[in-house]
């Protein structure tokens, strides 16, 4: 059975006809919105991390249906004219191997650096990353880079978008 | 795609009671848990959304000192909730613990209830806060402690047709009342408990009670078939140190006799996760730490209050 809602993604309004068995990754990614990977399936490991209303979740444990009224942002939206503050910093710090978990990182990260006041400490940024699981880099660089970010604050060079 | 069959979203939670009663419903709130038992099922499920419904959502202290949370407050919120900060904090330092940052902005506190699971962080520092559960159907309205709950694992004392609408902590369960939560775990983080313990301790505020401990409560997640409170270990406790004030030798006098107790509270079990020896290892170790932080926090406030 479809259902019509409407939300926006990236700050655009979209109408979407979605299916009530599908999760919100389901959705987006029948739109367009690939970033996102479908990865564990059961909110374990963070690939499909999106914003909702400003807050990361698994989209693959959230029903598409629910979206009605929401503001959601994925990886798409952070990369406008130039890579993100926190995109650029993961690239500098060498926090991207095989990628894959990369658009959950960076949507997590973004949520962390927004809503921080003050810099974290290494600790405190493991604990708001532990619902993002990395097989390749053992985390030391995306720390890293997290620190990095919030160190530069908004003044963070900007690299050019790959594929613009 | 989920195995679905139909999704209602009510109203009210008129509509909503109305349609668990008559339907083979099951109510939706976080997700976190229904979905992830959906992906491992074929029956398909009919779904009722009650994460809108007013009557579920919000925090609030009464006059008379009752907090009530509403079923639908995510563990995010909790955490950030300064109600909960300033009356109850050994619940936002469980809700801390729980998986990952992206699950608590979804998982409710009432869904961590109505799920029954042995490992529900929520549980045990509400047991030592002698919380209470507000339950309606379409035709009663019903209040339950929180102890009479559990009826087995995964299995609770919700009704068909029932909604949790709230949680209550009346004053007494609170107020002047030092508590502390720990979950020993295998991994920091995205991990069940092996052993979750919570503690609290009460001190008497005037008369000849000041300063002394009048109730020491302890209650365990993962240690038996449900989350327990632990009568003979508090009753060890109180048996020491009852309407004396606690030096710390006496402090020591009293952990020690709740070690010795606690093992007849729980029936703690063997899985892969750990062996019911070390389990209990843990148990009679975390009667200690837990109940020794929790009194010093409970001094902690008496000390500011009286300053």
């Amino acid at each position: 059975m479809l259902k019509t809602i409407h939300c926006t993604v990236n700050g655009k309004a979209h109408t979407l006809d979605v299916d009530i068995r599908a999760s919100l990754l389901e959705a987006l990614r029948a739109a367009g919105f690939t970033g996102a990977k479908q990865s564990c399936g059961v909110g374990e490991c963070g690939a499909c991390t999106v914003l909702i209303d400003d807050q990361p979740v698994n989209s693959c444990l959230y029903l598409a249906v629910r979206a009605e009224g929401k503001h959601i942002r994925t990886v798409e939206g952070e990369c406008q004219n130039a890579l993100s503050p926190i995109q650029n910093a993961l690239l500098e710090a060498g926090a991207v191997q095989c990628g894959f978990c990369t658009p959950g990182i960076v949507m997590s990260a973004t949520a962390v650096i927004e809503q921080s006041t003050s810099p974290l400490s290494p600790t405190q940024i493991r604990h708001s990353m532990a619902g993002n699981l990395c097989r390749c880099t053992g985390y030391e660089p995306i720390v890293r880079a997290i620190q990095n970010c919030q160190e530069l604050g908004s003044h963070a060079p900007q690299g050019p978008c790959q594929g613009e | 795609m989920f195995p679905i069959e139909s999704f209602h979203t009510p109203c009210s939670l008129e509509e909503a009671l109305d349609l668990l009663q008559k339907t083979p419903c099951q109510a939706l709130a976080g997700g976190t848990d229904i979905l992830v038992k959906l992906r491992e099922t074929l029956q398909a499920a009919h779904l009722i959304d009650i994460s809108a419904l007013p009557e579920l959502c919000g925090l609030s202290l009464s006059p008379m000192g009752l907090l009530r949370l509403g079923a639908n407050t995510t563990f995010a919120e909790l955490v950030r909730a300064p109600l909960v900060s300033a009356h109850i904090p050994v619940l936002a330092e469980a809700a801390e613990q729980v998986a990952g940052p992206q699950i608590r902005n979804l998982a409710t506190l009432g869904g961590n209830l109505c799920n029954g699971a042995v490992s529900a962080d929520a549980a045990a520092p509400l047991l030592v806060l002698n919380a209470h559960l507000l339950l309606q159907s379409a035709a009663v309205k019903r209040r339950l402690p929180l102890s009479d709950w559990y009826k087995g694992p995964g299995k609770v004392a919700l009704l068909p047709g029932e909604l949790l609408l709230a949680v209550e902590i009346e004053a007494p369960g609170y107020s002047h009342v030092g508590a502390a939560y720990h979950k020993y775990a295998m991994r920091g983080a995205m991990d069940l408990a092996t052993i979750g313990c919570a503690a609290g301790v009460r001190l008497g505020v005037s008369g000849p009670e000041q300063g002394c401990i009048t109730e020491v409560r302890l209650a365990y997640t993962v240690a038996a078939p449900t989350p327990v409170r632990c009568p003979k270990a508090e009753a060890a406790a109180l048996s020491i140190v009852a309407g004396r004030v606690p030096s710390p030798d006496l402090i020591q006098q009293m952990l020690a006799a709740m070690a010795e107790a606690v093992p007849d509270d729980v029936q703690p079990r063997t899985s892969w996760r750990a062996d019911k020896e070390f389990r209990m290892q843990i148990i009679q170790t975390l009667a200690q730490r837990v109940t020794l932080l929790a009194t010093e926090r409970a001094q902690l406030l008496s000390a500011v209050k009286n300053s």
